[in-house]
């Protein structure tokens, strides 16, 4: 269904809590969500689907149009399937159509009730419940939940909406509850903010900027709840720098920004990279280039970390492409950066930050992996201390006997600025040293993930948020096909990804860029040239419609 | 515990006769003072220092130290306070790290009230790119940047300071280490932004510690009301006589607090589960 109003007509809530209310029963939920860059007014909407199976993304067409103005059954009627209905404000719009019309006097029931005019989204899911057959004591349990006291007055509506739907409208189906333990409904964001927290994050800096601020709306209200604390200074050169001071000091911290914001944050990125001082840049795209298209996705970002910050140093990227993946994979980066004091970067994007999925969360994949500390003082403590690995056992300010310094200058062993031809290279080769100890740690984790049919000859090639749509596509071409996803971008798996291309005999590479910039990476450490390619960069997820089109062209499907 | 412990292995490049010789001393001192007056232990001091010919001070002191960025002193002396709120920081910068490169910092680190002391080595030139103009160069200095002469209104660090809600405001001269120490002592001792603007002369490129040695006095020893925020600011225009000392001090509640009460989150751990959390979602 779609969900459609103005902004500041809170229907990302009522959309959030309806796709909850079918998480509960058993459901899978997907909740989807498209705004544009304004705080009142335009057009919002949302999407949802449910199902017995696994949702991985929302379908274009849908089978009801939850309207609370008049704009959102014009820009969605085309949408409805064959025997869709539209539910709406009929205080506000009208509608004479082809299809069902719901009428629901929201506007009135909000002002008999006493209440303010973003409650009209309670009366309305209470009339979505009703139509779906939900029981309306699950629709209180979920308001309950979500304003905890201040829930009352929107109890109240979301009566009177459900038993309005009662009398006057028929059902259009009846969800049953199905024999599944409900799993989280969650965020892309909310997933990365507790992969890093289970990882021993204790400070998150950022400055907001969407999609990120994603993340901040979550880790900020639940801070104390999670057991740390949120700073938000006066820029991204300050939050970068700020997350820095902290890591020498001994704290797990990660930075959350957007493209634009981490390009703010290139120098100290580079400092993280010189100085050996662990840091994890969560980094959201949204179309760009400069302020772009902010509220909309993209998949343009990847060369940008991947080439991010002046000089040569190792880093980590990780791309995840659901919130399970979004909560292990920023665990891993949190724990790889302390192990090798590197900077990483989990590389997400708008359309995996916001968007909702019934998916299961497996805490016991992330814990605090150790980093190499020193201990004993056999000898005067050295931060740069050359080792076979290249990781120098680290120490914080406060431990009694050691002398901790970093520097952004190149240095000795101790932290002294150095600038000998030998000295300079010698630490050099000792940071990059590090990115073969990177690898053969990589080599035991999930560095790529194979969908599908692993014999298929067909093969798809993607990365990030890209994942969902893919998986949808291929439920609806019904052919044997492997889907390559990878994880890691740096270190790059050229071990796994090698393997499956030679496998493959034709290969199919979707972006959502323009550029092909996984498949020119490919090319770099592979030689293996991908000339089929399924690109776009217009701010939307692919359509698993229009993509099972792409696919069939592409391999020369009938 | 002598000062002389905390000289580094590294040798100085400093130019002869530079004035930060003088403040480098000064800073041993205090910090010699701080651990033999049992309010901080050595491996509880941190010095950040910014870049330009100050910024060394981080390799020439053997104690803790970030050696960061240009312009970007006071964040990661943020981050080490908000990781680890019982260490003691004292972060340098030059005229060019505080007041261009790095102002944005500044002007938030003052208005939070972050618990650090912050000296700003002011010399009026940006030296170690051998001379071009600062925020605080004054009207008619000619340098490469500037060969006309430089013709920007200069920023007065007191007034600036001031104005961002700063509840330590001094300066300092170079010329008269004695009181620059005491001084440092009382920036050290303040609980929260203790900012001290110190001016000083480059050997090099800014020869200008003669004119100012005839001109400096100590406001202090004339009565000056350091809680009058009016007084400081009219004294912070002086300019035919160039008050040297404490400025403004007040008590204000300071950002770690307010941000952390009495958590170190360096000693903390992680929670064990995030089992309730997750059910949450469900």
């Amino acid at each position: 269904m779609a969900i459609g109003g103005q902004a500041g007509d809170g229907l990302m809530r009522a959309a959030e809590l309806t796709g909850r209310m079918f998480n509960r029963l058993g459901l899978h939920a997907f909740v989807f969500n498209d705004y544009g860059s304004l705080i009142r007014g335009g057009h919002n909407f949302c999407k949802i689907r449910a199902s017995s199976r696994q949702v991985w993304l929302h379908r274009g067409s849908v089978e009801l149009i939850a309207a609370v103005n008049q704009d959102t059954i014009a820009k969605h009627e085309n949408e409805l399937t064959e025997d869709g209905r539209i539910l709406y404000d009929s205080d506000v719009a009208k509608y004479e159509g082809p299809h069902r019309a719901l009428p629901i006097p929201l506007t009135t029931m909000v002002k008999q009730a006493g209440g303010i005019s973003i409650m009209r989204n309670s009366a309305m899911i209470g009339a979505i419940a009703c139509l779906y057959g939900i029981a309306q004591g699950l629709v209180s349990e979920i308001l309950n939940q979500a304003y905890g006291d201040k829930a009352t007055k929107n109890i109240e509506l979301a009566k009177t909406g459900y038993e309005y739907a009662e009398k006057n409208f028929e059902q259009i189906l009846k969800v049953e509850a199905i024999g599944r333990n409900p799993t989280p409904f969650i965020s892309g964001a909310e997933a990365v903010a507790l992969g890093a927290v289970k990882a021993g994050m204790k400070l998150y800096v950022t400055y907001p900027m969407t999609p990120s601020t994603a993340i901040l709306n979550y880790v900020g209200p639940n801070q104390d709840e999670l057991g740390i604390v949120l700073v938000h200074p006066e820029n991204e050169i300050g939050v970068a720098n700020m997350a820095l001071g902290a890591a020498y000091a001994g704290v797990r911290t990660m930075v959350g920004t957007a493209g634009g914001g981490f390009a703010l944050m290139q120098e100290a990125f580079s400092m993280a990279g010189q100085s050996e001082i662990p840091v994890v840049f969560a980094v959201g795209q949204r179309v760009a280039p400069a302020v772009g298209a902010p509220t909309y996705t993209a998949q343009a970002d990847l060369k940008f970390v991947l080439n991010a910050g002046h000089g040569e140093f190792p880093r980590i990227v990780v791309a995840p492409g659901d919130p399970e993946e979004a909560f292990v994979k920023a665990g891993e980066a949190m724990n790889l950066a302390w192990k090798y004091q590197s900077p990483a970067i989990v590389l997400v994007d708008k359309h995996l930050l916001e968007s909702y999925m019934s998916i299961g969360i497996d805490e016991s994949k992330v814990w605090v992996e150790p980093a190499k500390v020193a201990e004993g003082q056999e000898e005067e403590y050295k931060r740069y201390r050359f080792t076979d690995s290249g990781v120098s056992p680290i120490a914080f300010p406060g431990k009694a006997g050691a002398i901790i310094k970093v520097t952004s200058y190149e240095h000795n062993e101790y932290g002294y600025a150095e600038e000998t031809p030998d000295g300079i290279e010698k630490m050099q080769k000792k940071r990059l040293l590090k990115m073969s100890s990177i690898i053969q740690d990589l080599k035991g984790r999930e560095t790529v993930k194979i969908h599908g049919t692993p014999a298929a000859e067909n093969l798809v090639v993607a990365w990030g948020s890209t994942k969902g749509a893919i998986l949808e596509t291929m439920a609806l071409v019904n052919k044997p096909l492997k889907f390559l996803q990878i994880l890691y971008l740096s270190p790059f798996p050229e071990w796994e990804v090698s393997r499956h291309l030679r496998a493959a005999k034709n290969v199919v590479l979707v972006e959502g860029n323009l550029t092909g910039q996984l498949g020119s990476l490919i090319t770099e450490h592979t030689g293996f040239h991908i000339k089929n390619t399924v690109l776009k960069n217009d701010g939307r997820p692919f359509d698993p419609v229009l993509l099972a089109g792409k696919l069939q062209e592409a391999f020369g499907w009938t | 515990m002598d000062m002389r412990e905390f000289d580094s292995p590294t040798k100085n490049t400093w130019c002869p006769g530079c004035n930060n010789f003088g403040i480098l001393a000064v800073v041993k001192q205090v910090l010699a003072e701080l651990v033999n007056s049992g309010k901080a232990k050595p491996e509880e001091l941190v010095i950040v220092s910014g870049v330009g010919c100050h910024g060394k001070i981080s390799d020439y002191v053997k104690v803790n130290s970030f050696y960061c960025l240009h312009g970007r002193v006071l964040p990661p002396a943020m981050g080490i306070k908000v990781a680890n709120q019982r260490l003691k920081v004292i972060a340098f910068a030059g005229d060019g790290d505080a007041y261009a490169e790095g102002i944005s910092h500044v002007v938030h680190a003052a208005r939070r009230n972050l618990d650090v002391t912050f000296v700003v080595h002011d010399n009026e030139v940006f030296a170690l790119t051998t001379s071009q103009v600062t925020p605080t160069t004054k009207i008619g200095f000619r340098t490469k940047s500037a060969p006309k002469g430089s013709f920007e209104t200069p920023l007065n660090p007191l007034h600036l300071m001031l104005s961002c809600g700063a509840t330590f405001v001094a300066r300092g001269f170079s010329g008269d280490p004695r009181h620059l120490k005491s001084l440092l002592i009382e920036a050290v001792r303040h609980r929260g932004f203790g900012f001290i603007d110190v001016l000083q002369e480059c050997v090099t490129f800014n020869p200008i510690r003669e004119k100012y040695a005839s001109k400096i006095y100590d406001l202090n020893k004339e009565g000056h009301d350091v809680t009058n925020f009016s007084a400081a600011w009219e004294k912070a225009c002086e300019v035919e006589r160039i008050p040297i000392g404490i400025f403004y001090r007040v008590e204000k509640e300071i950002y770690e607090k307010q941000l952390l009460g009495d958590r170190i989150l360096a000693d903390e751990g992680t929670i064990p589960s995030i089992k309730k959390v997750l059910q949450e979602f469900t």
